[in-house]
């Protein structure tokens, strides 16, 4: 398949007045056309800062992009001046952001806002805008649109509101979805729903979607590849199946542990200790090693390479690497 | 708040009932009904506007049906509901009422006359007024707001210096000097433009920043501020020629200062909000996001402001005619009105008592019109309802 977005060794700092927080340290990640592909990583890992990165949204100062590439279509969006940027956001890459409550301007009706997501970048008549106005609607599941087509955000449900967050990212036909974190301000059910909602628009379409969740569940719903991310690097990445059966990453194994199941019921569930580290004061060396169980004297010296599983499978952890050929079940 | 949409959540069979919806308006007029003082105010409003609209018609042109300057010294100081007499008149000066409605002043002119031409000055004075101080206001706020943690560079403040000092030495008759600084202005800023000073170890130090346009704007509207914004007017008024407008704009641009503070407070919170990233995500450029989708947001408090500050602007043109600074005469306004009618206070208490009641009620009404329209733009209280 066609790459459509590679991100390759993209480095993001934010300087404060005396330190700099490396918000993303060197992230390669690839986006093929028609693909689903999913970033997983706790909170304040990077994930959101890598796709406003894409977007070339960072507030600047005090973020700073201090290396790498974004090709999107084989071209580098980090050479592209802002208003070439504003003509690919939204026409070529949209985003669907995690608070459908706030994502919405409160003083416009939901018709307003997706006729302006068009409008910013194509000249249509208003009849043909009204109706593909009231077709995406439909699209993406909205009942009786041409009543809802007049309502003002707050007069929707949380659901509705991300339904019109997607229909107004879909209005120009993107050729890649960001969905940063859609449906985690959502119930369960409603999440279901929108999930299958992405699923079947991107058959329908054709379109990339790069999905940014810490939601395990989530992923093993939709995703075709994973990249997992900590602290600012991707620490495994590979197919699905590989990743969460056969994960190879103490940190994703951790995750995956971390899931409630329904057949350990009763049980106490596992966390993984501590808490994610400050993107000022990183450890050295393997930035996972004070919460890992494996961890041996290298890793707080020596930062880890990618080890290479086959079919794309790729982990940040030599240490699980050299004990592959005896390892008789590395999930706990 | 966030399901308060009732009707929304439960999507209802196609066909099936649906309770009605109200639109923005309707629910606004909702609002509006259930606070009387509102009401009461917009309803003097109104009135006020329709007295004034007719007052232009009524005393304006060559042969007014009502004459505001029509002198008839036999009649002068007589109390208000009066019959004139008619033995002293000729018929053209017999008022159009067939008495004198609030009295006559000093010179025998019909002050319900003056004050229908007054009512017109008061409510331009201050819708004017107002519209500048706003339109200033937002936009110094909006860009304070929006753009406040840019950094003004050196080479503007050092362009702005050389043309303000060239432009002071031109009108002070220092040609040569002038237009040098002038041309020196103008070559800093051709040069700016080229992108390779940029890097250049000479003239790198043109695009330090040395303040941000935050700092610029905050601090001159706090210098203004420091002002006694009345006697400011007071001066600029004397030096410039009476004119009504004059005064319209001196009001406007010395009162700017709130509406200002208020848009960058709301523009410092906006600029946050997701729907605002959203909308950049989306590729919509600067301008578009402040004008479409930030001051819409943020007009609630500037409009509720406005309206109390129409209340003040009248007040301001009260007070500047009062003291003779205002409207030149004969044109009647309520603070001339007021002001004449002073010196009369004690033999005809109308002439002061009429034009106060009058700028008194206005404005109250004013006030209370300005608090309703608070309550109806809040969006807490509104789906209450």
């Amino acid at each position: 398949m066609d790459i459509l977005l590679s991100v390759q060794d993209l480095k993001v700092y934010f300087r404060g007045d005396e330190t700099v927080a490396r918000a993303l340290d060197g992230v390669s990640y690839d986006v093929r056309k028609g693909e689903t592909v999913c970033l997983v990583g706790e909170s304040g890992c990077g994930k959101t800062v890598s796709a406003l990165a894409i977007l070339a949204l960072i507030p600047r100062p005090p973020g700073e992009i201090a290396g790498g590439k974004i090709l999107f279509h084989g071209k580098n969006l980090l050479d592209l001046g802002e208003e070439e940027m504003q003509k690919i956001r939204g026409s070529q890459i949209a985003m669907v952001f995690q608070e459908p409550m706030t994502s919405l301007n409160p003083v416009f009706t939901v018709g307003d806002q997706i006729k302006e997501a068009i409008l910013v970048h194509e000249s249509i008549g208003q009849a043909e805008l009204h109706e593909r106005c009231l077709q995406l609607l439909r699209d993406v599941g909205i009942p009786s649109p041409e009543e809802r087509i007049k309502d003002y955000p707050h007069q929707l449900s949380g659901g509705q509101r991300q339904r019109v967050m997607i229909a107004m990212a879909l209005g120009c036909n993107p050729d890649l979805v960001i969905a940063d974190e859609p449906t985690t301000a959502l119930d369960v059910t409603i999440q279901k729903q929108i999930l299958n909602l992405f699923a079947k628009l991107q058959r329908k379409r054709g379109m990339s979607l790069l999905y940014i969740t810490h939601d395990l569940n989530v992923v093993s719903n939709i995703a075709d590849r994973i990249y997992v991310m900590y602290a600012g690097v991707i620490v495994e990445q590979g197919q699905r199946s590989a990743i969460l059966k056969d994960s190879r990453h103490p940190y994703t194994q951790g995750l995956l542990a971390s899931l409630p199941h329904r057949s350990k019921r009763g049980g106490t569930l596992h966390s993984i200790p501590g808490t994610v580290p400050d993107p000022a004061f990183k450890p050295r060396g393997c930035p996972f090693h004070p919460r890992c169980g494996y961890a041996i004297e290298t890793c707080r010296v020596e930062f880890p390479g990618l080890c290479d599983y086959g079919d794309g499978h790729l982990s940040r952890c030599p240490v699980l690497y050299g004990r592959r050929d005896n390892h008789e079940n590395t999930k706990e | 708040m966030k399901n308060h949409g009732t009707n929304h959540i439960h999507v209802p069979p196609e066909n099936g009932p649906v309770a009605p919806r109200r639109s923005r308006w309707e629910q606004s007029w909702r609002l509006m009904k259930k606070n009387r003082l509102a009401l009461l105010g917009l309803v003097i409003f109104v009135l006020f506007f329709v007295l004034a609209l007719t007052g232009v018609w009524l005393t304006s042109g060559t042969k007014p049906s009502i004459d505001p300057s029509l002198v008839r010294l036999p009649e002068k100081l007589r109390p208000p509901l009066s019959t004139p007499t008619l033995e002293v008149l000729r018929p053209e000066q017999i008022p159009a009422l067939g008495i004198y409605l609030l009295g006559t002043d000093e010179l025998g002119r019909d002050v319900f006359a003056r004050m229908l031409q007054g009512a017109w000055v008061s409510l331009t004075v201050g819708f004017v007024a107002v519209g500048i101080s706003v339109l200033v206001g937002i936009l110094m706020g909006g860009l304070s707001g929006y753009y406040g943690e840019r950094m003004v560079r050196v080479n503007l403040v050092l362009v702005f210096f050389f043309f303000l000092v060239g432009t002071g030495f031109l009108t002070s008759g220092n040609l040569v000097l002038g237009a040098a600084l002038c041309f020196i202005a103008l070559a800093l800023a051709a040069l700016s433009r080229r992108k390779t000073l940029h890097r250049h170890p000479y003239f790198r130090f043109l695009f330090a920043g040395t303040f941000s346009v935050d700092t610029l704007i905050m601090r001159f509207v706090d210098i203004m501020l420091c002002f006694p914004s009345f006697f400011l007017i007071l001066t600029v008024v004397a030096l410039l020629p009476p004119s009504i407008y004059n005064i319209m704009i001196v009001i406007g641009l010395t009162s700017w200062e709130g509406t200002a503070r208020f848009v960058r407070a709301e523009f410092l919170s906006l600029r946050e909000q997701d729907f605002v990233t959203a909308a950049r995500a989306l590729g919509v450029n600067d301008m578009r996001i402040i004008f479409r989708h930030m001051i819409p947001n943020a007009i609630a408090p500037v409009l509720v402001s406005a309206t109390i500050g129409i209340a003040g602007a009248i007040l301001t043109e009260a007070g500047l005619s009062f003291l003779g600074f205002g409207v030149p005469p004969p044109h009647a306004t309520w603070g001339n009105i007021l002001s004449d009618g002073k010196r009369f206070i004690f033999d005809a208490p109308w002439l002061t008592f009429v034009p106060g009641f009058a700028i008194l009620i206005v404005v109250l009404s004013f006030n209370l019109f300005g608090e309703g329209l608070r309550d109806i733009l809040n969006p807490k209280l509104r789906e209450r309802y």
